[in-house]
């Protein structure tokens, strides 16, 4: 009995997956002989650009990172019953307000506390973002959804607005859309030098850096606060049934609030990898949909941690092969977006048929 | 007698159960046939069968010594075989008559013809008796009136044989008399009429015939007047049942709880309790009787917290608990709520995890903010053991188990941390004979210990069976106290609606 479970788990879990992959390869494949290329080379090379080569590894552990965070922070609403949309805002005020704070407040501090001060601004952005939402759900009984769609215009624009006019650049004749480059004790370092140690290469040159243990770090966190204490067990009864949990004496209110404000500040969080380990200072608009991504990344890793490191693992690897895709070939960048998107659904779906039909046999067998 | 439909080895297969097994049935023109079993004997399957809303795996049907194959609900009306659901098919905003005929309007080009459907009903309802408003809208209707319209929709469409899927279920004692009236009028008439039900009363009642079903197999079919209660609730479990709790008698202890006058504003912003007032002592049972909708309910949530009171106070033990909240009063009552999967379980946790909902802040199922897992799960344990909950594992959703053995974690849960005082409403909702023998036993036994019991059942069987006191609530208010000795079924049902009402409540509060 345990074996077949075992087997079955694997199926689910680690096998259906790459079957997914291959499917979703395979289609892509036909789109790009139909664009006139030859799909077993392309892949080929962007594989090889992608996973074949210690600093495509690097490349991709980078863009995972930020992966991770996004979809812990959409994972952490969802499993309180909250769909959380206003992660792409929440990031964007996190990633100025950590970034304002290393540049203005970190300086009042000594040098060893400047790090945790953007550390913990980030997170306090994101969750400063997710309150209003919080409280207008929670208080006033207003949908989540719109009003964190609502949050993230009214964010990007008023981040927008405060890096245009009032913290720009200084001291360059053409300034970027973009802040002041912080200082190096407030920014967090690179990982190359650990990863040269234990003999992979990945040169100085890339990205990777300290968020990618945070990202981790995160991911116990949320394995613990969601299964391990007693306001974890709170936000999963909310989330699965909001009567039973108000029987149950649960403050459903202030539970939808704590929620919305550790989601949001999951979000903040999801910035430090660019700001404080990538650019060491806020760039306009920087993330680029990463909230938006990090809700399908939750979803296709479960709402579960360790799920979502797998696909943020995927989702990684995915926009590494997109600029292999770029660099090496004349397909367009939109085809390649295409092509990520149907190897998501692919995967998707896929995985909801295999668990439909493995639940159907199980049925079967007892009979 | 001559004989309708029969069934010669129906056999239904689903995933993990036989439904159905080699059920062979006789029934004749014009008799009443009731189908009674537990839940999950598989009686609706069979009637799904005979309306062809399932195909049986093996066996075959005959209407009228013809062989037929009924693959859909439509062959069976052309058959003429008609069902009543459970849960009613009708449109409430439409009137009567355009319920009825909705499906088989008769047209005169593009507009309806009411008048000749309208003839065709005036036949039928007069030769039946009873009166109805074809031109009412059906939402203004009563149960047992919306009830009547489903039985017209049938006759309307020339159904010979009436398949009835427990019809007694959503009504008052009264509505019930006057179903009954209806159905032996149909059956003089030369209807035949099938009759599923669970409750034994009612079947000896009005049956001509009694099949018994249990796990699928069609145990045996006797004649009514040569049965009796015990007999059939035997076949119905496979062993010997006892109907009846014994209960000893019992002085009169302390006050335990007191509500005083209170009101209550439903979710739709009407008053749904108005001004009740009770108590309930040590070593009691206190049942509330009613047809369900009358303010029941919010009187409870009210109790637990989960409403907001209008006006009154709550008294646990002389101790004014009026504006505390959910969490504070749930530590001097268990409560068992009505609807267990909404209120009183989450399907998706684990059973472990649920048998501390509601005490899972407890000191003692924790470390700090964490939750302590080992003692959760020596608890959950405790209560699988004590109240012999079939699982396979505590770790698996709760979802997976049966309604009873769902129940026994509630209950387990709600006597764990010993409160004097328990809050029981429907507890044996959905639960076969089995289970539902257990809660009366457990329930009379917390009483024996000399704690108090709320009882709120819309099962008259029920209440006047294990309870002390009884009262009956009618549009949100109490409008008559009985001992349990001077008062009966009947009686009851003139108060539950509305025939009757006392002026003074002498048994509320004592």
């Amino acid at each position: 009995m345990k074996n077949r479970e075992f087997i079955e788990n694997l199926i689910l879990n680690i096998i259906s997956p790459l079957i997914s992959i291959f499917i979703a390869l395979f289609f892509g494949g036909i789109i790009i002989y139909l664009l006139g290329h030859n799909p077993w080379e392309t892949y080929k090379e962007v594989i090889n650009f992608a996973l074949g080569n210690p600093n495509g590894w690097g490349y991709v552990l980078f863009n995972t990172t930020s992966f991770i965070l996004a979809g812990l922070a959409v994972a952490i609403g969802f499993k309180g019953g909250l769909f959380n949309i206003g992660a792409e805002g929440q990031i964007l005020v996190g990633g100025l307000i950590s970034a304002l704070a290393g540049l203005y407040i970190a300086p009042i501090f000594p040098s060893f506390l400047h790090l945790p001060i953007t550390l913990i601004f980030s997170a306090l952005g994101g969750a400063i973002w997710a309150f209003i939402p919080a409280i207008l759900r929670a208080r006033l009984g207003v949908h989540e959804v719109i009003n964190t769609i609502m949050m993230n215009w009214i964010g990007y624009a008023l981040t927008n607005y405060l890096v245009v006019n009032t913290f720009r650049e200084r001291g360059v004749l053409y300034p970027l859309p973009q802040t002041d480059k912080l200082p190096s004790s407030a920014v967090l370092p690179k990982l190359y030098p650990i990863f040269q140690k234990i003999g992979i290469n990945i040169p100085e040159s890339n990205p990777v850096n300290y968020a990618l243990v945070i990202a981790i770090l995160m991911v116990i966190f949320t394995y613990y606060l969601l299964w391990k204490t007693k306001l974890g067990y709170e936000i999963r009864a909310l989330g699965l049934n909001i009567h039973a949990s108000e029987n149950a004496g649960i403050n459903v209110k202030n539970i939808i609030l704590i929620t919305m404000l550790i989601s949001g500040a999951m979000a903040g969080l999801a910035s430090i990898n660019d700001v404080l380990g990538y650019r060491y200072r806020y760039l306009d608009n920087f993330s680029h949909g990463l909230g938006f991504t990090g809700i399908a990344v939750a979803l296709l890793g479960k709402n579960h941690p360790i799920g979502i490191i797998f696909s943020a693992l995927l989702f990684g690897a995915l926009d590494r092969m997109a600029i292999g895709m770029d660099v090496f070939t004349h397909i367009p960048r939109e085809i390649i977006s295409v092509l990520q998107a149907v190897i998501i659904l692919t995967i998707v779906v896929g995985n909801e048929v295999l668990i439909r039909f493995l639940k159907k046999r199980r049925k079967a067998i007892y009979a | 007698m001559e004989e309708i439909i029969r069934l010669e080895g129906i056999t239904k297969y689903f995933p993990g159960v036989v439904a159905n097994d080699n059920v062979s049935l006789t029934i004749y023109k014009g008799e009443i046939h009731a189908i009674v079993g537990e839940n999950g004997a598989g009686k609706s399957t069979l009637m799904k069968i005979i309306y062809g809303l399932y195909k049986p795996d093996k066996g075959e049907i005959y209407i009228n010594g013809k062989k037929v194959n009924i693959n859909s609900p439509k062959i069976a009306i052309s058959y003429g075989i008609g069902m009543v659901h459970q849960h009613f098919m009708l449109i409430p905003p439409f009137t009567v008559i355009e319920n009825i005929i909705l499906g088989s309007e008769v047209k005169n080009g593009i507009s309806l013809n009411f008048k000749k459907a309208e003839e065709t009903l005036n036949d039928i309802i007069n030769s039946l008796g009873f009166k109805i408003d074809l031109y009412e809208k059906v939402e203004n209707l009563s149960v047992g009136e919306a009830q009547r319209v489903e039985i017209l929709k049938l006759l309307y469409r020339r159904a010979e044989i009436l398949i009835l899927d427990e019809p007694t279920a959503v009504l008052a004692p009264q509505e019930v008399e006057e179903l009954f009236s209806i159905l032996r009028k149909l059956s003089s008439q030369g209807k035949t009429i099938i009759f599923i039900s669970h409750k034994l009363n009612e079947v000896l009642n009005i049956s001509d015939r009694v099949s018994v079903m249990r796990r699928g197999k069609l145990v045996n079919t006797v004649n009514t007047k040569e049965t009796n209660k015990f007999e059939l609730a035997q076949m119905m479990v496979g062993r010997e049942v006892f109907l009846k709790v014994d209960k000893a008698k019992r002085e009169k202890g302390e006050e335990i709880f007191r509500v005083e006058d209170i009101w209550v504003r439903g979710r739709k912003g009407l008053d749904v309790v108005k001004g009740v007032s009770f108590n309930i002592r040590e070593g009691e049972i206190l049942g509330i009787a009613g047809v369900e909708g009358n303010g029941q309910s919010e009187l409870i949530e009210a109790i637990v917290g989960l409403l907001p009171l209008k006006k009154g106070k709550i008294l646990f033990k002389n101790k004014d608990i009026t504006l505390e909240r959910i969490r504070q009063r749930r530590l001097y009552f268990g409560h068992i709520p009505e609807d267990r999967h909404k209120r009183g379980l989450i399907l998706d946790f684990s059973v472990a995890e649920n048998c501390i909902l509601g005490l899972h802040y407890f000191d003692r199922f924790s470390k700090g903010i964490f939750i302590d897992y080992s003692k959760v799960y020596k608890h959950a344990n405790e209560i699988v053991e004590k109240y012999q909950v079939k699982t396979p594992s505590i770790k698996i959703p709760i979802r997976n188990l049966s309604g009873g053995n769902q129940q026994k974690i509630v209950l387990g849960r709600e006597l764990s941390f010993s409160p004097d005082f328990l809050i029981a409403a429907q507890p044996t909702r959905g639960l076969d004979i089995g289970a539902t023998e257990f809660v009366h036993q457990l329930l009379v036994d917390l009483r024996n210990q000399g704690k108090a019991v709320l009882l709120v059942s819309a099962d008259l069987d029920e209440i006047l069976n294990l309870s002390d006191r009884i009262l009956v609530m009618y549009n949100g208010e109490i409008v008559g106290s009985f001992s349990q000795s001077e008062v009966d079924e009947k009686e009851l049902g003139y108060y539950m609606t509305g025939v009757k009402k006392q002026t003074e409540l002498k048994e509320a509060l004592i």
